[in-house]
């Protein structure tokens, strides 16, 4: 950690550095970028995964909250903030150029808090229209509904990105870059489309059947989750996060859960501990069976999609039992769990087992080296160790580009660090590398339950906590490893009931901005199996 | 007379009977031109009757099939079983709204569905359902066939343009470069049983097949051109994993994404018959049609045979292939368009003509079974 205060002062001799939860580096706009480098370019440790990008409206000031990481280990990780006090024309420096996961994080900031950044090629507005008046996420945003009056009248997409731009001598030039060619021959896939799994929307232009460009537009269910949290009490917020995913509902919730636990400081059961990780591996089953089946889906094998629904439904059934909901596990609350697992919880989980194991065999005869099917998985949808950190590609993905971010494993939370367990490698980096990682993760998360499900110790499941429940003052962060990826939740605290301001990072969102990259010059049916294989759900996007 | 009990005793159930009563009625009562002009529209109708019955059958043979691969029940509301759930269908798209699009090439589009049917009927017309069961017995048969069928393209292709929907188009574009490619497959594998058979008439293609069916009489050869039919035949039809002109989770619906009501409804339809058309084409050329099982020599066990009519032994055939056809399209994820054309004109197509020249020598050298074991095979 010295080191790395040293980094910094090196880069900027007058930046606030703190220990916080996390080291926290406080720097003036003008120093952010050189800090930042300084810090990607660092031989030993380089930070070179951004983890999140959260915009803020402090009041007074506008500005940036990023969460930095090193690809090579999770654990080391800084905390840097700047601001700007401009409220009228808020400018930051982009870090565009070193991170590509900055892209539409920046434009999402720009879109919620107005901030336009400075050298990042393409600053419309990600998640809202163009036409959208004020900066919803600011503290000062007008509630009058008829300022964004709800219009049946459908606005013609422009594909024109604009950009500030600094010189070498230190002017801003604003610019407007078209993001397509005039002779391109675009195709809208989404946001009504079968496959985008949710309301995605992909422009692409096409040269025939290849994929020539691809422009994510997001955002049609964007329902404002961050800023709906600050008018919550930290319970009411829990039900929020099995919103964001739907599919690793539960393991969001658990994220959220443990941030305040750790914040508040309450300690949680030993019993509702091994029931979290036992569901949020079933859980784990369930999102990956789903991936599975779509992704089969997507290549057009529809048999194969209703194989793996017919098994999610056990995993399902489950849930139900346990707390009445099926796709939302109603369970998770701030000090433990809601209520204890049914009696017969441990013996249909042990039915479960052996049978989930017949049927991963089952798909691997049936599916994985179907000759057709590899001709669509192998070599298509090539993501790179570099692309993967670059873009903040975690969970199945990323670990299939052979970058090691398995959450579990670098920051155990729950039980992980008791239980025996592998993180799945591949480093082909392509779709049938991503396929198979999904596969052995089912096979790793029995394996996780089996250890647990027959020593789940007796006793209370829930912590008492306070009727009302406030946070000290602070920044409180916890990551999580959810079906697609790392599951951030940052909570700021100003000491009441309700937080000053909720971030969630989602693991979608990388996995959809790096769409771009890897589908150019690959099929169009490649593109629909490409998505398949990242596996993103939309509503974690929009949040 | 003789004829006629002997036909009465030995084959009790063939339709020939009935066929030649009703000929008869007409004739008495009518003068031949005119007789002929009704039986011509009764063969019509009874053939647009079949036509649809068939393909109501499909669809609901598939829906249980496709179901019981997926560990599903699939229709069983309606009737015992859900044998209705067809007609109902039908109901259903015959009084649905057919939706005009604002700015779709109106002549094209309304043409484009009748394109594709009148294919697929026309096909129809010169299948051998069984015995004296076919409505005109060309002697270029199978010529007949391949070209009526190759028209239902350009309905597809006419569909695509005029509906004006990037989406049709590029479905459109990939059945035009799928339909071509494996049109010549096809082509080439029947042309390779017609070396064999020596001519292109279907009744004498199956009489020739009386002991020994194509398959088994050009062995090898033929057996790579049946492989290479039941392929390409399964390309033309545009079913999975074939399915790329409407791939629906790349096109939504592909060429046919824009049309409604009946008008889709004849797309529906066609694609169910083409299955069913390429199956009796197998059937017919490699399986010896609806002629029944019959082993040279055991008179006792042809004349058994005899007993199940032939226009069962056809459907009992072309079903079993039909199978097939369904097995393949529930298992089988869908191919890319580059993968497609690749299967075909870099192995299909070469494989094909080599295989055709293989069967010109096996025909000429003799060495077809019926040839090497005239006693055992031959007619």
């Amino acid at each position: 950690m010295r080191d790395i205060t040293h980094i910094i002062r090196q880069a900027a001799e007058d930046a606030q550095i703190e220990e916080r939860q996390k080291l926290t580096v406080t720097v003036k706009p003008r120093q952010l970028h050189p800090v930042v480098e300084a810090l990607y370019r660092n031989k030993e440790l380089p930070f070179d995964y951004l983890v999140s990008l959260t915009g803020m409206d402090w009041g007074e000031t506008l500005g940036v909250i990023y969460q930095f990481s090193s690809s090579a280990d999770l654990t080391q990780e800084v905390v840097i903030m700047t601001a700007t006090a401009d409220r009228e024309d808020p400018l930051l420096y982009s870090i565009t150029d070193l991170y590509e996961t900055a892209h539409l994080n920046e434009r999402e900031v720009y879109a919620l808090f107005g901030i336009r950044f400075i050298n990042n090629p393409d600053m419309r507005r990600f998640l809202l229209n163009d036409q959208w008046k004020g900066f919803p996420f600011r503290k000062d945003y007008s509630h009058d509904t008829g300022l964004n009056p709800v219009t049946v009248i459908s606005s013609e997409i422009v594909d024109v990105a604009p950009c500030i731009r600094e010189t070498a001598d230190g002017k801003l030039i604003e610019e407007n870059n078209p993001v397509f060619d005039e002779e391109d021959y675009i195709v809208n896939i989404g946001p009504q489309h079968p496959s985008t799994h949710g309301v995605m929307h992909f422009r692409t232009s096409l040269d025939g059947e290849i994929v020539k460009k691809v422009d994510v537009h997001s955002g049609y269910i964007h329902r404002g989750i961050e800023k709906l949290c600050e008018s919550m009490t930290y319970p009411q917020m829990l039900h929020l996060t099995d919103r964001l995913d739907y599919l690793s509902a539960n393991i969001n919730r658990h994220a959220l859960c443990m941030c305040i636990e750790k914040a508040a400081e309450i300690e949680v059961p030993g019993r509702a501990q091994y029931i979290r990780t036992i569901m949020d591996e079933l859980q784990r089953i369930s999102s990956h069976l789903l991936a599975w089946a779509c992704q089969c889906n997507d290549l057009g094998a529809t048999t194969a999609f209703i194989y793996g629904m017919r098994e999610r439904e056990h995993v399902l059934d489950i849930f139900d039992k346990t707390c009445g909901g099926r796709l939302i596990v109603n369970q998770n609350v701030v000090g433990g769990i809601m209520f204890d697992i049914y009696p017969d919880f441990r013996k249909d989980v042990n039915v479960f087992i052996p049978y989930m194991r017949k049927r991963l065999k089952e798909y691997d005869d049936f599916f994985s080296h179907n000759p057709i099917a590899l001709g669509r998985m192998k070599h298509i949808g090539y993501l790179s160790r570099e692309d993967a950190i670059s873009y903040g590609v975690t969970g199945p993905a990323g670990r299939a580009s052979g970058w090691s971010c398995d959450v579990r494993k670098y920051k155990p939370y729950a039980l992980y660090d008791r239980v025996e367990f592998n993180e799945v490698m591949r480093t082909e980096g392509d779709s049938y590398a991503r396929y198979q990682n999904r596969l052995d993760e089912i096979a790793q998360s029995l394996h996780i339950i089996e250890q647990l499900i027959d020593n789940i110790p007796e006793g209370e499941v829930c912590a008492k906590t306070k009727p009302v429940i406030r946070l000290p003052q602070g920044q409180f962060f916890q990551s999580v490893e959810t079906g697609k990826g790392e599951f951030g939740v940052f909570v700021e605290s100003r000491g009441d009931k309700t937080p000053y301001r909720v971030k969630f990072r989602s693991p979608s969102l990388s996995a959809v901005s790096v769409m771009p990259l890897i589908c150019r010059d690959a099929f169009l049916s490649d593109l629909i199996g490409i998505a398949g294989s990242m596996d993103f759900v939309i509503p974690d996007i929009d949040r | 007379m003789q004829l006629k009990t002997m036909l009465f005793y030995s084959h009790p159930l063939e339709l020939t009977r009935i066929l030649e009563a009703i000929d008869t009625f007409l004739r008495i009562h009518l003068s031949p031109g005119l007789a002929t002009l009704a039986e011509g529209i009764l063969v019509g109708l009874l053939l647009l009757a079949t036509y649809a019955m068939i393909a109501l059958a499909l669809i609901y043979i598939e829906r249980k099939v496709a179901a019981s691969f997926q560990a599903r029940l699939g229709p069983n509301r309606l009737g015992k079983y859900g044998v209705f759930q067809s007609f109902a269908d039908m109901i259903k798209i015959l009084i649905k709204e057919i939706i005009q699009i604002k700015k779709a090439d109106k002549l094209l589009f309304y043409v484009a569905p009748f394109f594709v049917i009148v294919a697929s009927v026309l096909a129809f017309g010169a299948l051998p359902f069984g015995m004296n069961l076919q409505a005109i017995d060309f002697n270029i048969g199978v010529f007949y066939l391949l070209a009526v069928s190759s028209l239902g393209v350009i309905g597809i292709l006419l569909a695509g343009w005029s509906s004006n929907n990037k989406y049709s188009m590029i479905g459109a574009m990939r059945s035009g470069a799928q339909f071509i490619s494996y049109e010549l497959s096809a082509g080439f594998s029947l042309m390779t049983i017609v070396v064999l058979s020596g001519t292109m008439q279907f009744s004498e293609i199956i009489e020739g097949q009386r002991y020994c069916w194509n398959l088994f009489n050009g062995h090898l050869p033929a057996m790579i051109a049946f492989l290479i039919y039941l392929i390409s035949g399964h390309a033309e039809t545009n079913r999975g994993p074939f399915d790329l002109p409407e791939a629906e989770s790349e096109l939504t619906a592909g060429y046919h994404t824009e049309y409604s009501g009946l008008q889709f409804g004849f797309f529906y339809l066609s694609e169910y018959l083409n299955m069913f058309i390429v199956a009796a084409v197998a059937a017919t050329v490699f399986l010896g049609g609806w002629m029944p099982l019959q082993i040279k020599g055991w008179e006792a066990f042809n004349q058994a045979m005899w007993f199940i009519p032939s226009w069962v032994w056809f459907f009992g055939k072309a079903g079993l292939l039909m199978f097939f056809s369904l097995w393949v399209r529930w298992s089988f994820p869908r191919l890319r368009i580059d993968l497609l054309l690749n299967l075909e004109w870099k192995y299909l197509l070469p494989a094909n003509l080599v295989n055709l020249l293989v069967m010109v020598v096996v025909v000429l050298s003799g060495l077809t079974l019926t040839e090497l074991f005239p006693a055992l095979f031959g007619n």
